[in-house]
């Protein structure tokens, strides 16, 4: 530790930070443009001028300048005030004076620190550098004339995303960042150069020109698209969802967030379910909730416990899952799944369905193996966690599945399940690295267990973390890595078929007389028997509602408030950031109003009564946000025979990382994305 | 003695005669009233009356959807929804101004950074209804074709104060 003196405010920081960081903790503000304290320092921006005795007489960059014993910075000294004044006159000198058609405007670090730091007027009357704009694709709008060079954007593409799309050609003056030759960027993280851009070089396309951030309502929520549960924020105006953006959590998202999270939204606009519609001579027709209430109760009363049955999908919250799962069992049904991808996970024990080694524990692993699964489709957040702690020298990364680009160098170890059971045996060479590593990892993803020997395979998972010594009391680094936000959630109360409960296979094939539905798009509706009556309830009309006989508009995760729990087995509270279109309703709300009508009324009337209702069921509701870390003490696995493997290669869950569930599915922009996948030239021009 | 005096001005009637004196040099005056609405009082540049959306001569709205008026309208009068133009460029889809709730303090003109919306020197825009008050973009932007002589004449002759 070092003492340093910054404006007379003593502060001890760890040796080897920089002044800027020093300054930070003394709660100085140093301005600055191109550090980002995740990313590489460039210094090029030298706006972080600071002043520092005994150093050389001159104004000294602080992000990267390393502190040392009894240094004392002055940062509003006349020197110092003069050089940002300078800096940013140069900064200005090319840079074009359109805020009003900006879209940063507003929440531009160039405007502030032109207010904080700045000359009151311009010196320059001289043409101002011209940049032609570049097509980065259907998610990122240049502005090139703006760029002020400060490399955030290619830095963090190569860094973070890990792929090095951007670069920046010519110097001084005539320096350009962009592609070189044009083409979509394809990273699924690139949108998060909007955020880092700190002018308005790199700004949303879809959300070109739409509002300005003072007209915009800002909703803390959980982002339900993939399964990590990233922190965001919904930023909407009147009814309309109009951004999304990441919140700060260090411990699950630090603050990325996915292209399809932060894109999808315009989605939610489009084949949206806005009133209850009844099925009559095969076709739909637009109906009251009681009309639609009185047809499903009608067709429930015949129905024994086990003639009924509920699906549950992947974007549900919990607390409406719980109200469905009350309202069924006070039928007398235990006909309850989740896993519609017909995965084999085994709920019997938490540890066998979690993230158990948290997404900041990734930071401590040594060595990891990915089995079936592509956390760059599946997770791309956690997946550039992954990518950090590679970038670190601390890991070695093994993938058993498709060799497909990780965004960083991954050991191929093979495509099916046997190269467990070489493992296991040890005649491979990857378990040499197992065996030696501290702290192994092992992600079995939802590709490896939605097969037919999905439990075989969860098993032998299972017991390899056991044999490389990756189940013990301080450390647990058995790992599932779910692709569904609701899954955990659903596992967690149990969601799952009950004593002599059927589970969605034999449900489907008219295992049951009546099914419902709630959001449940996921499989192939195709399947359910023929004479079957199904109630969909959900937001968007999509596999299921296309086969329902009644459906029951639903809200989507930014028009309720609920309970996500995410992969690592994190509770965390969305909160509502508009009202559902039309009728449409929160989902608990629903099956609390069908639980009146045919007398089964659940005992909730309010979301706390619920949410006591659901830490009553798993304590784990309660612990909102807070994810503590077990090791394993007990190494008995899973149910299911490690040694059935079959010798198909695993596929990952994720085939199409833009469209995967009823709101991507309905985005223009997702659809944008895939064709740019698809021909990444052709969509830049 | 002062009893006489006073018994002598009643008498005489001299208040009267001066009051009316007074009345006869005002009906030889300059008049103070006008025939409204065939005559109307002057009104400086700075007169805030009617709001209109400016173009350039070349035909293209001035509007860029930038919102500082509607973020400064301290009424809430103004409610703007844009989105980019075929051409790529940053326009208005609705610009409404709600007239019965505008205070004409100017605002919206000031912050304009291309002199787009001005408050106009027409003040006779009253109507029968409520509705017609509520102006949308085309009302206001034909107002500005109708009144743009006058309106760049004002911010001419106001452009040395501003």
């Amino acid at each position: 530790m070092v003492k340093v003196t910054i404006d007379g405010i003593t502060v001890e920081v760890a040796a080897g930070s920089t002044i800027l960081q020093a300054a930070e903790q003394a709660g100085v503000e140093i301005p600055r443009f191109c550090y980002h304290e995740r990313l590489s320092i460039a210094g090029n921006c030298r706006m972080c001028l600071v002043e520092v005795e005994k150093a050389p007489p001159k104004p000294i960059a602080s992000c990267g300048y390393p502190v040392a014993e009894g240094m004392v910075v002055h940062t509003d000294s006349p020197m110092v005030r003069n050089g940002r004044r300078g800096v940013m006159e140069f900064l200005l000198i090319n840079h074009p004076l359109d805020c009003p058609i900006c879209d940063q405007g507003g929440e531009c670090d160039l405007q502030d620190q032109a207010m904080g730091y700045g000359m009151d007027h311009s010196r320059y009357a001289e043409n101002k550098r011209a940049v032609p704009d570049k097509n980065l694709g259907p998610l990122v709008k240049t502005s090139m004339n703006r760029c002020i060079h400060c490399t955030r954007c290619i830095r963090f593409i190569t860094e973070v995303a890990g792929v090095p799309d951007l670069g920046a050609t010519a110097r001084g003056e005539h320096m350009e960042v962009g592609t070189y030759v044009e083409k979509a960027l394809g990273s699924e993280l690139s949108g998060n150069i909007i955020d880092l851009c700190p002018v308005g070089a790199l700004t949303s396309k879809p959300y070109a020109f739409v509002a300005r951030p003072w007209e915009l309502a800002k909703v803390d929520s959980v982002d339900v698209l993939d399964a990590v549960g990233t922190n965001i924020r919904i930023d909407a105006r009147g009814p309309e969802v109009l951004r999304v953006l990441p919140r700060i959590n260090e411990d699950v998202n630090e603050e990325w967030l996915g292209d399809k999270s932060r894109f999808a939204i315009d989605g939610l606009k489009r084949r949206r379910l806005d009133r209850p519609w009844v099925r009559e001579n095969g076709k739909l027709r637009a109906a009251t909730w009681t009309e639609a209430f009185d047809t499903i109760a009608a067709k429930l009363k015949p129905l024994k416990g086990e003639q009924i049955g509920a699906i549950a999908g992947d974007l549900c919250d919990a607390e409406s899952m719980l109200a469905l799962k009350d309202l069924f069992v006070s039928l007398g049904s235990t006909n309850l799944d989740c896993r519609q991808d017909g995965a084999k996970l085994d709920a019997s024990r938490r540890d066998f369905y979690c993230f158990n080694t948290s997404i900041s524990g990734i930071d401590e692993a040594d060595a990891i193996l990915i089995v079936g699964s592509n956390p760059r489709k599946e997770a791309p957040v956690l997946n550039a966690r992954i990518r950090k702690r590679w970038a670190s020298g601390g890991a070695v990364v093994g993938v058993i599945g498709d060799a497909t680009n990780l965004t960083y160098p991954a050991a191929h170890l093979g495509a099916g399940p046997s190269v467990l059971k070489d493992l296991q045996s040890d005649s491979h060479d990857f378990a040499k690295v197992l065996a030696a590593a501290k702290k192994p990892m092992i992600i079995v993803g939802q590709g490896a267990l939605a097969r037919p020997d999905g439990s075989a395979v969860l098993a032998a998972a299972w017991r390899l973390a056991a044999h490389v010594g990756a189940l013990s009391s301080e450390w647990h680094g058995f790992n599932v890595l779910h692709t569904a936000a609701a899954r955990v959630g659903a596992l967690d109360l149990g969601f799952v078929p009950g004593p002599n409960g059927k589970t969605l296979d034999s449900m489907l094939g008219g295992g049951v007389e009546f099914l419902w539905l709630l959001g449940a798009d996921g499989f192939d509706a195709s399947h359910i028997g023929a004479g079957t009556f199904v109630v969909y309830q959900g937001h968007h009309g999509d596999a299921g509602a296309h086969r329902a006989d009644v459906i029951l508009p639903g809200a989507a995760y930014t028009e309720k408030s609920g309970t996500y729990v995410n992969t690592e087995g994190r509770a965390q509270h969305g909160f509502k950031a508009v009202y559902a279109p039309g009728e449409a309703r929160e989902d608990w709300t629903i099956l609390r109003a069908f639980s009146a009508v045919i007398g089964k009324t659940l005992p909730y009337d309010t979301i706390d009564a619920l949410r006591a209702r659901l830490e009553q069921v798993n304590p784990v509701f309660g612990r909102v946000g807070f994810l503590p870390r077990f090791g394993c003490s007990d190494h008995t696995g899973p149910a299911g025979d490690p040694t059935v493997l079959s010798a198909a290669p695993f596929v990952s869950a994720v085939a199409n990382y833009y469209q995967t569930d009823p709101i991507s599915r309905a985005s223009p922009t997702m659809a944008a994305c895939v064709a740019a996948q698809a021909a990444p030239a052709l969509a830049a021009e | 003695m002062a009893f006489i005096d006073r018994t002598a001005r009643s008498l005489l009637l001299g208040e009267l005669v001066s009051g009316m004196g007074l009345t006869l040099r005002y009906f030889f005056g300059r008049k103070a009233t006008i025939n409204y609405p065939y005559e109307k009082g002057p009104i400086g540049p700075r007169f805030k009356g009617e709001h209109a959306l400016r173009r350039y001569p070349n035909g293209e709205e001035r509007c860029i959807a930038c919102k500082l008026c509607e973020a400064i309208c301290p009424a809430q009068a103004i409610t703007i929804e844009a989105e980019p133009r075929d051409d790529g460029s940053r326009r208005t889809t609705r610009y409404d101004i709600d007239m019965t709730k505008c205070i004409y303090c100017g605002l919206c003109e000031e912050a304009c950074p291309v002199d787009a919306i001005v408050e106009g020197p027409n003040f006779e825009f009253a109507t029968e209804t409520r509705e017609e008050l509520l102006y949308n973009k085309d009302k206001l932007l034909e107002n500005g074709d109708r009144w743009e002589p006058e309106l760049a004449r004002r911010l001419e002759l106001d452009a040395p104060y501003r």
